[in-house]
């Protein structure tokens, strides 16, 4: 897996809460290949059904252009499970995610492919949503091993984050090569587990 | 001896699959249940790329259901070959690695929700998971059941286990009786109105109270199914003699010996009485009404005797401008009462909604009429169809006027094809309301077998009360 460590990038806002994973990538391109998904994200909010682009969608204005970072109201990433929500992200140069609250299994779903989320306050997400949406483009730094965001004026921002992903995110770790080095530990606990619950085996 | 901490049923589960505990907080939790699908594919790939195979294939269940056609059980019927082939790769995974798998035309294929506790795969005190975001659902039985992301998905194929960080507790109280014509699905719409689409995130819930612990598995199936539409990691509901007379002689329980002894253990899963839950929420039964939603997320709900909310209702800017893109997209008027508006279709299926109850209560109310929309009822499974057909509801959907179809998650999702038309209202018994889930630009709206009959005879949105004063 891809290493996060730190990003110095442009942002873009997406002024919208509950954007769930059907508005990342819609149901009908899950069938597709990966690269056949890249030109899916936020279909339906950039696209009108005849095809053209709708104007208004950050994604289609060329001060955006380049964005690695996304910044989004309450409960991004709601709904289904499919993690092509954060490949289809990733696949379009974003690589960090900040909003006041994620959907439990999108917010999994970015330390698996090296994406960071950032939760930060509600009220600082508004304003900076506010200041993309009326003002200029910003240049956002985020660094995972200080847990911070800072703004071009000087400010910061501290983020919280587990410690067990952010070693993760920090060194690249695939989990699946980390948890076959408790493979020991799994082993004793399946012999103790099927025999005090063998029903379950 | 020392005073043991009192535990909810989430920590009395939890606790007993922890394989490992970091200093930085983080479990690393045993799987015993692992129900596979035909969106599965990614997750067989990556464990395949590392020259791996399955731990523990014997925990292990697989059914297509996102896939294959509701037109006719077969493979030739999905006409997308792309798709057709992820079904046929899920039965060729399954076959390689030496799991139970259900082809499509076999008795037991369905929805991989509905299978699980059918087949008695999924049992009280044991952890579940699925690439499938309503794994959720399996908690009805007692289980911590979550949905996971295809790279988790390789990582309990290959480890039996996931690292997790403990989610908080959170119990929803539902007490006294319900109104007539209320059903677990008005209940549970109305429980994330309350919350919020995002007030369970980090929480696990457990369903407590008088009127969860007299209604069904099916209808506990139905709430814990939503849980994630509050945001909530799981749903949980104790399990009960309801739930042991439901698991009785199911294919894949245990049997003699074995099962006294389960079931020793599973009459301890329950929460002690002091234990303490960080977020709690009553509700009292009798307020319910048949709920419907309005918008495009399930938090959008409603009574069905109710009206369409306007923007300025709402107290936060976000909350306004959500509701406005809301009605826009579904087009309608805000201030109008909800009850009077005409609908195209109607859907009666899903993971939430298209068990054997389900099908009876909705035949009960299609009996002898005639609905005036295009309306389909997909079961939940091969065992569902076969139990209603003995029963004769399908011949009363048919002569109502209903199309009986094939087993799978069909226009809940449309990744098999079942979708809508752009600008096509939709009435659904299905979980999410999202713009586009049911094809792109229709608009749903989520309801119970009971209403949506209702709404499907009448033509409009209307309750199973209104059909009856018709």
């Amino acid at each position: 897996m891809k290493a996060f460590v730190l990003l110095h990038a442009k942002a873009m806002p997406l002024a919208l809460a509950n954007v769930d994973t059907d508005q990342i990538i819609p149901a009908r391109y899950l069938g597709l290949d990966r690269a056949d998904q890249v030109k899916a994200l936020f279909r339906d909010l950039r696209f009108c059904p005849r095809g053209e682009l709708i104007a208004a969608f950050p994604m289609n204005q060329e001060r955006f252009a380049g964005a690695k970072i996304l910044v989004a109201y309450r409960n991004f990433g709601c709904g289904s499970s499919r993690e092509n929500a954060v490949s289809t992200l990733l696949d379009n140069g974003f690589e960090c995610v900040i909003a006041p609250s994620f959907g439990d299994i999108f917010y999994n779903n970015c330390f698996q492919n090296g994406m960071l989320p950032v939760v930060l306050d509600g009220h600082r997400v508004s304003k900076l949503i506010d200041l993309l949406t009326n003002d200029k483009e910003l240049m956002i730094d985020v660094d995972l091993n200080e847990q911070s965001v800072r703004f071009p004026d000087g400010s910061m921002d501290h983020f919280e984050i587990d410690t067990f992903r952010k070693d993760c995110l920090l060194k690249g770790i695939d989990a699946i090569d980390l948890t076959l080095s408790y493979i020991s530990e799994i082993d004793a606990y399946e012999r103790d587990h099927f025999i005090e619950r063998q029903w379950q085996s | 001896m020392e005073h043991q901490r009192p535990n909810t049923l989430f920590d009395k589960v939890w606790d007993r699959h922890v394989v490992h505990h970091r200093l930085d907080g983080y479990q690393l939790l045993y799987v015993d249940r692992h129900l596979l699908h035909d969106g599965s594919s990614e997750g067989f790939a990556r464990l395949q790329r590392r020259g791996m195979t399955i731990r523990r294939p014997n925990l292990s269940l697989a059914t297509p259901d996102h896939f294959n056609s509701t037109a006719s059980a077969s493979l030739i019927a999905i006409q997308d070959p792309h798709k057709r082939s992820l079904v046929e790769r899920l039965r060729d995974n399954a076959k390689r690695e030496a799991i139970v798998h259900f082809a499509i035309g076999e008795i037991e294929q369905g929805i991989a929700h509905v299978v699980g506790p059918e087949q008695g795969f999924t049992l009280p005190g044991t952890t579940v998971v699925c690439g499938d975001s309503h794994t959720a659902t399996h908690g009805a039985l007692g289980a911590l059941a979550f949905g996971i992301g295809s790279s988790e998905v390789s990582h309990v194929m290959a480890t039996q286990t996931l690292w997790q960080r403990k989610p908080k507790a959170m119990k929803v109280s539902v007490e006294g009786a319900l109104q007539s014509g209320v059903y677990a699905k008005d209940i549970v719409l109305r429980i994330i109105a309350e919350l919020g689409a995002g007030g369970g995130v980090g929480h696990v819930i457990e369903y407590a109270g008088s009127t969860i612990r007299s209604l069904s598995i099916e209808a506990r199936l139905t709430i814990c199914n939503m849980s994630i539409e509050a945001g909530a990691r799981a749903g949980m509901i104790a399990p009960d003699d309801v739930t042991f007379d439901y698991l009785t002689d199911r294919p894949r329980v245990p049997q003699g010996e074995s099962w006294e002894k389960a079931l020793r253990y599973w009459r301890t899963l329950k929460s002690d009485d002091e234990a303490v839950f960080s977020k709690e929420l009553r509700l009292d039964a009798s307020s319910i009404q048949p709920m419907v939603t309005w918008g495009t997320s399930p938090e959008d709900c409603i009574g069905i005797n109710e009206k369409i909310p306007v923007p300025e209702s709402f107290s936060s800017t976000d909350k306004r401008q959500a509701c406005e893109r809301a009605l826009a997209y579904m087009d309608l008027l805000g201030g109008k009462p909800i009850s009077t508006v005409a609908i195209d279709r109607v859907f009666i299926g899903s993971c939430t909604n298209s068990r054997i109850e389900d099908l009876r209560v909705a035949a009960s109310i299609a009996k002898g009429r005639k609905v005036t929309v295009p309306a389909w009822v997909v079961p939940g499974s091969g065992l569902v169809k076969r139990e209603a057909e003995a029963e004769g509801l399908d011949r009363i959907f048919r002569d109502a006027g209903f199309e009986w179809r094939q087993p799978g998650c069909s226009m809940c999702v449309g990744m098999n094809g079942d979708v809508g038309y752009r600008g096509e209202r939709i009435v659904s018994t299905s979980n999410r309301n999202f713009m586009g889930r049911q094809g792109a630009g229709v608009r749903t709206h989520l309801a119970s077998p009971a209403t949506a009959v209702a709404c499907a005879v009448l033509g409009r949105i209307a309750s199973v009360e209104q059909l009856r004063g018709h």
